[in-house]
């Protein structure tokens, strides 16, 4: 799936780029764009680096199978294939609470980890597990109750009131999640019958 | 304002220290295994990530997008739907970075507080980059076939883009 995008895309905005004239652009696009790459990566590394380090230590002193343990009944109920005591649920919960934190950049090792977890296991490795899917769905949803990002844009553009928008986005990224995971569960749903 | 946010990162890292700390775990060691994890973990991803970034900038910046609006403009100013805002619901599952900055020139042009800047605000919360988190996460573990799951992110995301237009539009309308 990933490649059909990928090919859209580059088919696509190459395509409308030298229909357009800008042949110029398109070679610019193609000379720097791994070096824009590049530096994403960069931004992430450290903090990868760091939090993978930490973890480790909340691996180590049990602290992640404790609180995957508390958030076990729920997150069973979501990923109904995994075994309650599965090591991926640790990860899953704490990528979920970063995200609803609006910690993204936090969020990401630890989704990045979980989704290595469920591929221990999985027995097709080219292939995505249902678990996996889930997953990824509640992380594109991105459940975020305090967008700090945005609130710390709306403060520095001089807004009475930057935090106003914190419930009207809880609402719509809530209705947007659920309507996900029910998309999600219909296909699973499809899938046994 | 006093943030919140500011505090948990803090504090999460010395809670799990300390605790380790009291559990006798040898946290320097955990910490060095851990950190090359993420070492190589940051290897994994880098050749999804640069491929996602090099066909996103291309598909951004030849403009069809805005081209695309030219067609849609009569439609939407019907519906009564703000322009302006239009390319961010777009670009919003495609690159977070672009979504931020459209919303950043709309808060400078129209002001955070303005119907289209709110309206800009709730689009940015209601979802996340929903095709590039598909392209790290599977590109990490090396997952080509992913079932339904664009289509499940895709399907939320609509969602979440109509429901920030008619939330808006009923708390602040």
């Amino acid at each position: 799936m990933v490649t059909y995008i990928w090919v859209f895309f580059l088919i696509v905005g190459s395509g409308f780029m030298i229909f357009t004239g800008n042949i110029e652009g398109l070679n610019n696009q193609i000379l720097k764009g791994g070096a824009d790459g590049i530096a994403l990566l960069m931004d992430m590394l450290p903090l990868l680096v760091l939090w993978t380090g930490i973890m480790k230590i909340a691996e180590d002193s049990r602290i992640l199978e404790g609180f995957s343990k508390l958030v076990r009944p729920l997150l069973s109920k979501l990923f109904p294939s995994l075994p309650t005591n599965h090591p991926a649920l640790g990860y899953i919960a704490s990528n979920i609470a970063a995200n609803a934190l609006g910690l993204g950049s936090a969020a990401t090792p630890f989704g990045l980890k979980a989704m290595e977890c469920l591929q221990e296991d999985n027995p097709k490795k080219d292939t995505a597990t249902e678990a996996m899917i889930t997953f990824l769905v509640l992380n594109t949803g991105g459940v975020t109750i305090v967008p700090t990002t945005v609130i710390a844009l709306r403060m520095m553009y001089g807004s009475a009131n930057p935090s106003e928008i914190i419930l009207t986005s809880i609402l719509a990224t809530f209705t947007s999640n659920i309507a996900g995971l029910i998309f999600d569960y219909i296909k699973r749903r499809k899938k046994h019958v | 304002m006093f943030n919140l946010s500011n505090y948990i990162v803090p504090i999460f890292v010395l809670s799990i220290v300390i605790y380790a700390f009291h559990k006798k775990v040898n946290i320097y060691e955990s910490f060095l295994i851990g950190a090359k994890e993420g070492l190589i973990t940051t290897f994994k991803i880098a050749p999804a990530v640069i491929a996602m970034v090099f066909v996103t900038n291309i598909f951004l910046n030849s403009h069809f997008l805005e081209f695309l609006f030219q067609f849609l403009t009569p439609f939407l100013n019907q519906v009564g739907i703000p322009i302006s805002v239009l390319p961010m619901a777009l670009v919003r599952p495609i690159s977070g970075t672009a979504s931020l900055a459209i919303m950043t020139n709309i808060f400078a042009s129209f002001g955070p507080d303005s119907f289209v800047g709110r309206l800009a605000s709730n689009l940015q919360g209601c979802t996340d980059t929903t095709i590039y988190v598909l392209a790290l996460y599977f590109g990490s573990i090396r997952v080509t076939k992913t079932g339904h799951a664009l289509q499940a992110g895709l399907f939320a995301d609509f969602v979440g883009i109509v429901v920030a237009f008619v939330i808006t539009f009923l708390f602040f309308g």
